[in-house]
Parts: structure tokens; C-alpha cells; sequence
């Protein structure tokens, strides 16, 4: 590389990418070292490890297989209101887990819209929860995810292949264009969303449990909080990361690097269609809205006389999210200038798809215990592990307006003699200022919306929103739940959205 | 004066070699096919490229290894100036690199503006002016920038004719004025013409020795009759 050329140190870049190895080594080590190794994995382990690979694997499966008619409909029609759907798609991405379950229990629990019409035409009514229930709901997270996914891969065929095509009277678009694509792209929408169910923790909580529905996630949860079995905890902490790792691997070349902040809204002229693009397109439709909706409904009357502990609750999460957004950007930063230099240091955002928060939980748990009270550090641990969960996502976003900012100014940077903090304040920052907005946002409101790591440390007067809400569900106070988790999308879509905006300003 | 000793210039797995030297205040236009290494001439004597063997110096002394420690100015083929930033702010990076601008500084920022014909344009942000007007704030900074040698990689190629004509004779003013050596890469045999100093012909691999333009064009080599197709 020429001189001159890279005019930023990577040096903090590898100091951060140490402190996170180190950090998981760290939590792993703790766990190892409270392991109880020697009593080994009882049935109701290995339950749990058939049921967290097999859901992940359904989960993925059912996402990838209804995602590509609906990318197919989306990519060659047309319509008002496309443009809010495709945004729409990138909703759940942000929506807190605890939300989307109440919407699917809105609609499909004891007292939700279906059964209540079941039973009115003396029909069965049917139960959420259980393994099915768990399904749902990761495919109500996940096909709008393998939607974009797949969507981006129908615009990067070129417009012309498609005039090319029908100059040609292709009779089957689908074997000379799109299934070569799909062959190249659904691997990696399936990995990525096995992944991610591997370490569904809040959705089993909720609507899982008991020996058929119980993921590792929630067995080492269920081990800490009701056995106080550490031993048993840090052990399938072990076979969580074991799992989830053996997983990334094996995925490793397949897995795609999801950048959320891309820009969906083109579509290429077709000229064929089909009568089931609508149908499709609405059903899915349908299908993310209405839990959405029936929340909006169930919640929006007792919104004003919440109790003061959602408050609270919503207070402290704001902090622990502005905080974890903060942490995100200092991880994210240095990382990316790390990642331009050795494009294999995007590894290291793998480690925060692969790594079990509950796993970190515990080890930090063990190594914490024996000099300070953990319960007193749970938000500080829970604002860290939300950033170490959302870095993949902020760096893939951050990177390539860094690598432009460099090309288009960095020989004129060199020439002016800008070089390290001035560098950074006076070019890079401004030039990244729509990236870093996003990025802020993205992690603010993923942070807002977790349930995950606090909840092993359930404290009520340490308590997040989210937990709380899960609180107010098991004392079967829907109505309150539902007001809470209208407060909790509206303050997480309203972090994103000033952030968002904030990035846009001036840039 | 700018030696080239043997110097090597690489970029990318490509070569070019410079072995001439050039007097201070000399006008020079660096012509030739495109890919033929124009640029990696630029390159090289900004501090961009490696530099494999040979030395360079100017005024006796080998230049710096860093950019910014050379005595050179540049105009890029584009990306000239900072879009956030407004026009006093990136014609005062010329002087101070961390834009801590104290009121001196401030004065020889307002005077060079109004010397390439910019007055009162300092507030607005580059978006608000024409190409023509952006080429000017790049040469605001050159100017207060002060180097001896000031390098342009054809920054006026997506200027319209007329415009290109008075940006050259601007640059020119602003080289005379610093007493400056000029180099300038172009395409276009008018421009260099235009130039009326110096002309080096890059051909694959080799930049070669400064002639006057006259006697250049009067008498143009083959590589650059083919290059032209006259």
C-alpha cells in the first residue's frame, strides 16, 4: 500500500479487539472453572440441545421458504405503500422480543382473537405455548429479516438481464435468473437465522419451557435462578458456546454480513407476474402487522395510568440503551479502521452473533462474585453485553463509509497534514456522521428492547423495562403488560429515530 | 530546483522511471497516453506512491518521507475540498491543519479568496457553489498554503472549456505570485500547449526529460504522435 494512503493507526483497533477476546475468554474461563464437569449432561440437557437445534433449524427453514415468494412479489410489482412495507420489513429488527410475544399472544393465546373465534363457531381452541409457540414467533422475527436478505439479492441482477431475458422470450426467468441466485443467497439467509435462534432466550422464556420447549439459553437461566445450581449453569454455558460456535464455523463461509442500513426501494421492470404476488404480499402483511396493531389496541387505554415502577424501569433502560449506544460506537470505530486494514478482523463481530449472553452472564457473574455484589453491576453488564451483541451489525454499517471517507480524502487529508485526533474530528467524524447516527440508533434500540443477561440478575429495584414487562406477565397483568410494551416501542423506535435523524442533519 | 536522481516510483505493481531535474518557477505540463504513469509521477513527488530507488531532492535536500512535510501543494483530479466544512474553513486547513485560526490567519484567508475572485462566498458550504467557483476555493488554499512546488492531476477535467482556460491562467497568476513551480498532468495537448513552459512525455514506464513546449509539439515524439493520431 502506497504511502500515505492509510493515514489511521489500527492500533486501537487491535486493543479493542483484544478486550473483547478477552473479555469472552474471561467469561469462559469463570465458567470453566465453576463447571461441573465430572457430574456430565443429564436427559434434561440433552433435551435441551435437541430442541435448541431443531427449533433453530425449523425456525430457519420456515423463515428462508416463506421469505421467497414474498421477496419474489415485493422485487417485480409495483404498488403504493411498497416503499413503508420494505421499511416495515426492517421493523422486527428492532422491535423488543417481549412486544412481538405479546402481539402473537394478542392473537394466538388462551384469550387472543382466534380462540376467542373458535370457540364462538365450537371449535378447539389452540395453545401458543410449547415448541410451536417458540417457531412463531422466531419466524415472525425472522422472515422480514430473509425478506431483505433475499431481496437484496433479486436487485443485484442487473436490470438488463431482465430486459435481455424478455428480448430473448425467455420462457423461464426463474432456472436462467433467479435460481442461480437463490442458490447463492439462501444459504446464508438460513445460517444467519439458525444463528441467531440458537440463542433465543426471551421467546422461550415467554411462550417455551417445560421438557419438550426448553433452549439451552433458558435451561442455564432456569439452572441459575431457580436450582442455584451454579455448577450446572456454567456447564451448559460450556455447551451453549460449544454450539453456537460449531455453529459459526461450520457456517462461516455462507454467513452474510447483514447490513441493516441498506436501502431497499428499487425494483427492476418485470414482465412477468404472478396472480399470487398480491395474495402473498398481503398475507405476509398481515401476518407482521397485526400483533403489532393488537398491542396498539390492548395497551394504548392503560397507558396513562402506568404504574410508577414501569417508569422507573423505563428510566433506567433509556440510561443502560444511551449508554450501550455509546459503548457500541467506541467498540465500532476503531474495529472498522481495524477491519479495513484485515478484512478477517470482521471475525471478531462474529464473536458477538456466537456468543451466549447468558454464557458471558455467568462468567462474569463468577469472576464478579468474590469482589463485588453482581446484582449492583447488572445494568453496567447488561449496557456491555447489549454492545458486544449489536457490533457485528454497527460495523458492517460503519465500514464502508469509512473506506469511501479514506478514498475520495484521504491523500488530501495527508497533503494538509491531518493526521490522528484531527484527523478523525475534523474529516472522518462530520464524513461519518450518517453512519454513526444510524449505528447509535440501531444499538440504543436494540439495548432498550433486550431481555437476556438482566434477567438472571432480576432485582426489582434494578429492573429494565423489558424485565419488567415480563414481570407484569407473570402476575397474568396483560392489560399493563400491553401498555408497557407501547411505552417500551415507543421510546425504543424513538431512540432509533432521533439518533437516525440526527445523523441526517447536515450531511 | 526539483532533482530526480534514478527514482523509481511504484504503485501496484507498476514502474515508472524519472531521472531530470527542474528549475524553480518552472511551468511544467506532464502529458501522455492514459495508464502511462502521469499520475503515478504526481504520486510520487507528493509522497503517495513508494519509491523503490533513486533519491529526490529540492534545493539540495532529500524531501520528506510524509506528505505534509514535503514542499508540495496539490489539486486533485476531484474531492478538492470538504463538504461539511465551508469555504473559509477549507481554504484555512491550508494553514492550520486543526482549523485553531487566529485573526491573522483569518485576513490571509479573506485575501486569498478575493485574489481568485471569491469574495463574500466564505460562509457557504461547497454544495452551494459552481464547479468553477469550487476549483477556485482549492486554489484559495494552494495560495495560502505558500509551497514551492504545486501539483495539479488534471483538477479542471470536469470544468467546460471556457472555464478551463481562466483556472489555468488563475493557477498561473497564483504560481507566478509564489514564485512556484508548477506541474501539471493533462490529456489534453491544448492545455499543455496552453501551459507555455515545459513539456514531459510519459510513455509506459518512463517520464521523460522536460523540453519546451514549442519545440515539443514542433517536433512531437512518436509515442505522442500516436497518442494524438496526427
Amino acid at each position: 500500500m502506497a504511502r500515505g494512503a492509510q493515514p489511521i493507526n489500527p492500533v486501537l483497533g487491535w486493543i479493542v479487539a483484544t478486550a473483547l477476546v478477552a473479555m469472552i475468554l474471561g467469561a469462559f474461563g469463570g465458567v470453566m472453572l465453576r463447571a461441573d464437569l465430572a457430574r456430565g449432561l443429564v436427559a434434561a440437557d440433552w433435551a435441551a440441545i435437541r430442541f435448541t437445534l431443531w427449533q433453530a433449524a425449523l425456525s430457519a427453514l420456515i423463515s428462508v421458504v416463506l421469505a421467497v415468494p414474498l421477496a419474489r412479489a415485493i422485487s417485480r410489482r409495483q404498488f403504493p405503500g411498497r416503499r413503508l412495507l420494505i421499511t416495515l420489513l426492517g421493523a422486527p429488527f428492532l422491535l423488543p422480543v417481549m412486544v412481538a410475544v405479546l402481539g402473537l399472544l394478542a392473537i394466538f393465546g388462551h384469550k387472543g382473537w382466534l380462540n376467542v373465534s373458535l370457540q364462538a363457531i365450537g371449535l378447539e381452541p389452540v395453545t401458543i405455548y410449547g415448541a410451536h409457540g417458540v417457531i412463531l414467533a422466531h419466524v415472525f422475527f425472522n422472515l422480514p429479516l430473509a425478506t431483505r436478505l433475499i431481496l437484496q439479492g433479486w436487485q443485484a441482477i442487473p436490470a438488463e438481464q431482465f430486459r435481455l431475458a424478455a428480448t430473448l422470450r425467455v420462457q423461464s426467468l426463474f432456472h436462467l435468473l433467479e435460481w442461480p441466485m437463490l442458490r447463492r443467497v439462501l444459504p446464508g439467509a438460513f445460517g444467519l437465522i439458525f444463528v441467531i435462534c440458537l440463542t433465543s432466550f426471551a421467546v422461550a422464556l415467554i411462550l417455551g419451557g417445560g421438557p419438550k420447549a426448553t433452549t439451552i439459553e433458558l435451561a442455564i437461566y432456569q439452572a441459575f435462578r431457580f436450582e442455584f445450581d451454579l455448577g450446572r449453569a456454567a456447564l451448559l454455558s460450556i455447551v451453549q458456546m460449544g454450539v453456537a460456535f460449531a455453529a459459526c464455523l461450520v457456517l462461516f463461509r455462507v454467513l452474510p454480513t447483514h447490513d441493516p442500513a441498506q436501502g431497499l426501494d428499487r425494483s427492476h421492470a418485470r414482465w412477468d407476474h404472478s396472480i399470487f404476488d398480491y395474495p402473498v404480499i398481503i398475507l405476509a402483511t398481515a401476518f407482521l402487522l397485526t400483533p403489532m396493531l393488537s398491542i396498539l389496541g390492548q395497551g394504548l387505554p392503560g397507558l396513562v395510568s402506568l404504574p410508577s415502577g414501569v417508569w422507573l424501569a423505563a428510566g433506567r433502560s433509556v440510561m443502560v440503551a444511551l449508554a450501550s449506544a455509546g459503548l457500541l460506537i467506541a467498540f465500532a470505530l476503531p474495529l472498522a479502521v481495524l477491519v479495513l486494514r484485515i478484512g478477517g478482523a470482521e471475525a471478531v463481530g462474529i464473536l458477538g452473533l456466537a456468543t451466549s449472553p447468558l454464557m458471558l452472564g455467568t462468567g462474569l457473574f463468577i469472576l464478579v462474585f468474590p469482589i463485588a455484589d453482581p446484582v449492583g453491576l447488572a445494568l453496567v453488564v447488561t449496557g456491555v453485553i447489549n454492545a458486544i451483541m449489536a457490533l457485528p451489525f454497527a460495523v458492517r454499517v460503519l465500514v464502508p463509509g469509512l473506506r469511501d471517507a479514506l478514498a475520495q480524502y484521504g491523500r488530501l487529508s495527508a497533503s494538509l497534514g491531518l493526521h490522528g485526533w484531527t484527523l478523525w474530528r475534523i474529516v472522518l467524524l462530520p464524513r461519518l456522521r450518517r453512519p454513526i447516527g444510524f449505528a447509535l440508533g440501531l444499538g440504543a434500540a436494540l439495548s432498550m428492547g433486550d431481555l437476556g443477561v438482566i434477567a438472571l440478575f432480576s432485582d426489582p429495584d434494578r429492573a429494565t423495562l423489558p424485565l419488567e414487562i415480563e414481570r407484569l406477565l407473570r402476575g397474568y397483568r396483560i392489560e399493563t403488560a400491553a401498555s408497557a410494551s407501547l411505552l417500551l416501542t415507543g421510546l425504543s423506535f424513538a431512540l432509533f429515530g432521533l439518533f437516525d435523524a440526527w445523523g441526517h442533519r447536515n450531511a | 530546483m526539483l532533482e530526480f536522481q534514478d527514482c523509481i516510483f511504484g504503485q501496484g505493481g507498476f514502474s515508472l522511471t524519472v531521472n531530470w531535474s527542474l528549475p524553480q518557477g518552472a511551468h511544467l505540463a506532464v502529458i501522455g497516453p492514459s495508464g502511462a504513469g502521469k499520475s503515478t509521477l504526481l504520486a510520487g513527488i507528493a509522497g503517495f506512491a513508494d519509491q523503490t530507488s533513486g533519491q529526490m531532492k529540492y534545493d539540495g535536500h532529500p524531501l520528506a518521507a510524509r506528505p505534509d512535510e514535503r514542499p508540495v501543494a496539490m489539486l486533485f483530479q476531484d474531492h478538492n475540498l470538504f463538504p461539511h466544512l465551508t469555504v473559509t474553513q477549507n481554504v484555512a486547513l491550508g494553514i492550520r491543519p486543526n482549523l485553531s485560526v487566529n485573526p491573522k490567519d483569518a485576513a490571509r484567508v479573506n485575501t486569498a479568496l478575493s485574489e481568485v475572485g471569491l469574495d463574500g462566498l466564505g460562509d457557504r458550504k461547497p454544495a452551494a457553489l459552481s464547479g468553477g467557483q469550487q476549483s477556485r476555493v482549492a486554489l484559495a488554499r494552494v495560495l495560502v498554503m505558500a509551497r514551492p512546488i504545486i501539483l495539479l492531476d488534471e483538477p479542471f477535467s470536469a470544468l467546460g472549456p471556457a472555464q478551463r482556460v481562466d483556472m489555468l491562467d488563475s493557477v498561473k497568476h497564483v504560481a507566478n505570485q509564489l514564485n512556484a513551480t508548477l506541474i501539471m498532468v493533462t490529456h489534453d495537448p491544448g492545455e499543455a500547449r496552453a501551459l507555455g513552459g515545459l513539456v514531459s512525455f510519459v510513455s509506459p514506464g518512463a517520464a521523460h526529460a522536460p523540453i519546451p513546449a514549442d519545440a515539443f509539439f514542433a517536433n512531437p515524439p512518436q509515442g505522442m504522435r500516436d497518442y494524438t493520431g496526427v
